[in-house]
């Protein structure tokens, strides 16, 4: 222990000195994937590419409802609406919508070995004695036009695994095409190197992907696609260097697990330094960020405190160090010590970091007031729902029968009270299947889900259960009665997992049911026969979530689509309860491409009261996010859409040294008491042992 | 012995193959490459075109065993089954499901698994068997009896008790070991001690139990007697002779253990953030990454049949009356 007392306190995991530094300090609890913005589509990989690319588009920060501004542009694109022949005409009649994006002329990659024409020929015997991509010097070079082209052209390479590839193509002119030549291509090109080596995409060509000049670039999509621009502040879109792809490309670098894929390379904020996905990250400022400065502009409900670094250069601090932490206990325990800056809760340390007060607002308890500690909450961009298969006999079709069944139903499956019990409050009933931020949600009265709420004395109230079982009665089922057997009605819900906590989820199910007299079978399957099941219709009620991939309303009443139905696409669609309602189809087709305004939030209410009253979801609920945050770290914002928010955040590491140091304060004494009891039972041991041998020779000697 | 050894190493060949086989039928038997395909792709809407890039590109689109499309040998050749074996036996494991090499990933983290296994090992082996020779020194006491039931006592709590409890202990309440991380090279001490004392009191009662009683069968044999009537002491009789005569069977659980040390421990690491093997491979289940699967199973075979082999060394070298046939 006495080397211990060199690293003060004893307790810090971090290497000496590392808390004394402006960097955040981070955990991830489990390995990224995928780094290659090509084919990365998770929320954990997202967190550390959003900061080291940066695609033509963001979403300002500090603003509500989201908004995009330009990030890499000098302004947001010019969109131009073309007929058949490629002329200029109106939105309505629109059979092409043209994206011209000119780029600012100021940006610059993070310095990397493939700017460096001799870094893209190494020896293999070079190649075998990297690490990383840094033990070589390095270069740099100016973002143009041809590089966000080039990234659009990776998409197409079937093997590279674009999960929107095929959306894309929907859009992009001429994408599917150029997707079938060069897929074809480099099938080839793997079949005659099998040692790998670079697939150049510059010679080929997308018909709608134009570079004008070095700073503009013109994307032609078909007919209207507003949602479009939100594509474009996805990481899909951020630019690659063809150089940074040849580099990689190398024969070797693969084995040495060198790639686009672990060692991404952009024009953001942070570049990636360190890169052991079991172990530990590093990000650190990237020296070529061009110049972005902190928000100066704050929608209304925003704390003026995050105002204070209004116009100071970004990123307003010196780098992240991620660090993988698998297991909640120590997670937690070393963000209470202060080795972390910020976290979630647990459901393990709920109650030890939250009260909830009786109208059910969410607070910090005094130890975590005595601390310092903040904390941040924010209803998600997500929806959890029960889904009715609508093609299923029993539970499914828009008859009167079926639908009165299924919001008997949804008034009995108590959503408040699954919040309280299984999720610590943290949620919010849903009235439809848009969640708060999203353009056309409008908080009760006016977006009551009438069918299972009441609006009484200014609060949502539930409907009675005598009122569904009266819906029952009207379905068929009196009593919860099946008159063909005589029965209770057998319902089946897919379950996936059967974990002791998914023991308690099901049993409370079944006890929803039974309010209604309903028998509510549970079939638990692994998550792969599951989804088997939605895939071909058979499953009858299921649990499902979606989260937003952008802000528009479209995102989440396509998944209530009827040709997005699951089982009329074969598996391939997304609206797993397969529910198709002409009048609602009628209204998305014109409401999908409306801007945002009186008339699509009219289209949408009607959307939203037919899905209503159909149900062909129980509108479960919106999960709310908290996380918990130290005193030192500022400039906190729960801003859902952005994943690039990294660069806003600030640290004071001299407070976190100090408040580390009062907090983790060894204790010596008990050190001592350990050795000296440590030390006393060795020598009792010996004492005992001699008076033994003492006693046995006394005893032979008697008996001589 | 040279030609026992290759004998033995022969025998391995067809054990190999016979776990890969095994391995390629139990892990098909749960997912299908599909699933696979979606996993990785981790798209929310994957489209046949997708999966069928998927499998292409990761060799998942030939049969698993036979190749009823193939003519000759190749329908035996051109299978899942064929094509991903013969690479494991030049211990060339290959890129992961999911693109990363699993050579050099099990490069990276064998060395911090070893780091915390070797010292946990045999700081382990020496606590228990000096305990257990205490026990059998004072045997039939009240010392004796108190260190059974403390065995009993340890044996019955979980091992994540010790863990959760110790972790509370030394580093939230005392402050003296970092509650989990790891550090390479020389600061690397202060984050194995915690998780290596934890592991050798966690195995603590077992060994304990276990050692007393081979030792106790040794106490009363003709051997003793006679180094006791020598004018031994006590506590030599036991060190020199007992502990001599007891190693065959400690060498049997032992020994083959040593060579899989490299492959970690699950829950010390998860716990510890000790970035070491431990999870590679029920991460790579979970993750349905049947390229590292079928890696770590071969590899895990391959370390226990070489810990078998090196056990019947050790046989040789404790007990010169063993002789290699």
């Amino acid at each position: 222990m006495g080397l211990a007392g060199c690293h003060i306190p004893w307790n810090d995991p971090y290497p000496a000195g590392t808390t004394a530094k402006p960097i955040l300090l981070r955990a991830f609890s489990a390995p990224p994937k995928h780094l290659d913005p090509v084919m990365s589509y998770s929320s954990n990989e997202w967190g550390i590419i959003s900061q080291i690319y940066e695609p033509p588009l963001q979403y300002a920060y500090l603003k509500q409802p989201y908004t995009l501004e330009p990030l890499t542009l000098t302004r947001m694109p010019d969109v131009r609406y073309l007929n058949e022949k490629g002329q200029e005409t109106t939105r309505d009649r629109a059979a092409f919508s043209e994206y011209t994006l000119h780029l600012r002329g100021d940006v610059r990659y993070q310095p990397h070995p493939a700017f460096l024409a001799p870094n893209r020929e190494l020896s293999a015997e070079r190649i075998a004695q990297l690490t990383t991509p840094y033990e070589l010097p390095t270069g740099s070079r100016a973002l143009t036009a041809d590089d966000y082209a080039y990234a659009i052209k990776r998409m197409g390479v079937r093997a590279y695994q674009s999960p929107i590839l095929d959306t894309m193509m929907a859009h992009i002119v001429g994408l599917k095409k150029y997707s079938e030549n060069v897929s074809q291509a480099y099938e080839k090109l793997k079949e005659t190197r099998s040692g790998g080596g670079f697939f150049d995409l510059r010679p080929y060509a997308i018909e709608g992907v134009q570079v004008v000049d070095t700073q503009t670039l013109k994307i032609r999509i078909k007919g209207v696609y507003p949602q479009f621009l939100y594509w474009l502040s996805m990481n899909f879109f951020a630019p690659i260097a063809w150089e940074v792809d040849a580099f990689y490309s190398q024969p070797g670098m693969k084995e040495k697990n060198l790639s686009l894929d672990t060692w991404p390379v952009g024009t953001g904020p942070y570049m990636l330094v360190e890169n052991n996905p079991n172990f530990r990250m590093r990000l650190m400022p990237n020296p070529n960020f061009h110049a972005e400065s902190y928000p100066c502009e704050a929608s209304e409900g925003v704390s003026r405190a995050l105002l204070d670094d209004c116009d100071q250069p970004l990123p307003r601090n010196g780098g992240v160090l991620y660090t993988l932490e698998k297991e909640s206990v120590p997670y937690w325990n070393k963000f209470m010590q202060g080795y972390y800056d910020a976290s979630g809760v647990s459901s393990d340390a709920f109650d030890q970091a939250v009260q909830l007060s009786s109208s059910g607002n969410i607070g910090l308890t005094p130890i975590m007031q005595e601390k310092g500690i903040r904390f941040l909450g924010g209803v998600q961009p997500t929806i959890m729902y029960f889904g009715f298969n609508m093609v299923d006999p029993v539970i499914g079709g828009l008859g009167e029968n079926q639908r009165a069944l299924r919001q008997a139903v949804s008034i009995a499956l108590n959503m408040e009270e699954y919040i309280s019990i299984f999720l610590n409050g943290r949620g919010v009933a849903a009235q439809g299947p848009l969640p708060p931020g999203i353009f056309g949600y409008e908080p009760p009265p006016v977006g009551i889900n009438p069918f299972v709420y009441r609006w009484e004395n200014g609060q949502l109230v539930r409907r009675s259960l005598d009122e569904a079982r009266a819906l029952l009665e009207k379905a068929g089922y009196a009593n919860g009665i099946d008159p063909a057997t005589g029965k209770p009605l057998k319902l089946y819900f897919e379950a996936v997992g059967a974990s002791p906590d998914d023991q308690a989820r099901l049993a409370w199910l079944r006890k929803q049911f039974a309010k209604l007299g309903i028998d509510l079978v549970i079939r638990a399957t692994d998550y792969n026969r599951f989804q088997d099941k939605m895939r071909q219709g058979k499953g009858q009620i299921f649990m499902w979530g979606w989260n937003a991939d952008y802000p528009d309303p479209e995102n989440f009443l396509f998944l209530l689509y009827g040709k997005n139905g699951v089982v009329a696409t074969g598996g391939n669609g997304v609206n797993y309860a397969n529910y198709a309602n002409p009048e609602f189809d009628r209204l998305f087709e014109q409401m999908q491409t409306l801007p945002n305004g009186p008339e699509r939030l009219r289209m949408i209410r009607t959307m939203v009261h037919i899905v209503q009253q159909d149900a062909p979801w129980v509108f479960g609920f919106y999960p709310r996010a908290l996380a918990l945050y130290h005193h030192w770290y500022h400039n906190a914002w729960p801003n859902m859409m952005a994943n690039n928010t990294t660069k806003y955040l600030r640290v004071d590491a001299a407070e976190r040294v100090e408040r580390i140091r009062q907090w983790n304060e060894p204790n010596r004494s008990a050190l001592w008491i350990g050795l000296a009891a440590l030390l006393g039972m060795g020598a009792g041991a010996i004492w005992l042992y001699r008076r033994r041998q003492q006693q046995r020779a006394r005893e032979e000697g008697g008996s001589c | 012995m040279l030609k026992y050894l290759i004998r033995r190493l022969l025998y391995a060949i067809p054990i190999l193959i016979g776990v890969n086989l095994i391995t390629f039928a139990l892990f098909f038997m749960v997912n299908t490459p599909d699933d696979m395909a979606r996993i990785h792709l981790g798209a929310k809407q994957t489209t046949p075109e997708m999966i069928a890039a998927w499998k292409q590109a990761h060799g998942y689109d030939k049969p698993l065993f036979f190749n009823g499309n193939a003519e000759g040998l190749d329908t035996l050749t051109d299978t899942l089954f064929f094509q991903q074996s013969v690479r494991l036996f030049t211990f060339d494991f290959g890129l992961s499901d999911s693109g990363r090499d699993i050579g050099a990933d099990i490069q990276q983290r064998m060395w911090p698994s070893l780091a915390l296994a070797l010292p946990t090992f045999l700081l382990g082996l020496w606590v228990n068997i000096t305990l257990a020779l205490v026990a059998v020194l004072f045997r039939y006491s009240r010392v004796d009896k108190t260190a059974l039931v403390a065995a009993v006592l340890l044996m019955s709590i979980s091992g994540l008790f010790y863990i959760i409890g110790g972790q509370v202990l030394f580093s939230k309440v005392l402050h003296w070991v970092p509650i989990s991380g790891y550090q390479p090279g020389a600061d690397a001490w202060r984050f194995l001690i915690l998780p290596v004392l934890i592991g050798v009191f966690a195995g603590l009662g077992a060994g304990l139990r276990w050692y007393r009683t081979l030792f106790l069968e040794e106490v009363n044999k003709d051997y003793v007697r006679t180094a006791r009537a020598k004018g031994l002491s006590e506590w030599r009789t036991l060190s020199r002779h007992v502990l001599r005569n007891g190693l065959l069977p400690i060498l049997t659980g032992v020994v083959v253990v040593i060579p899989t040390l490299f492959m970690g421990s699950l829950v010390m690491e998860s716990f510890f953030g000790i970035p070491g093997l431990g999870s590679y491979t029920i991460e790579a289940i979970q993750g349905q990454d049947f390229a590292i699967v079928k890696a770590m199973v071969f590899l895990g075979a391959v370390l226990y049949i070489a810990g078998l082999i090196l056990t019947d060394i050790a046989y040789a070298w404790a007990d010169p009356r063993v002789r290699f046939k």
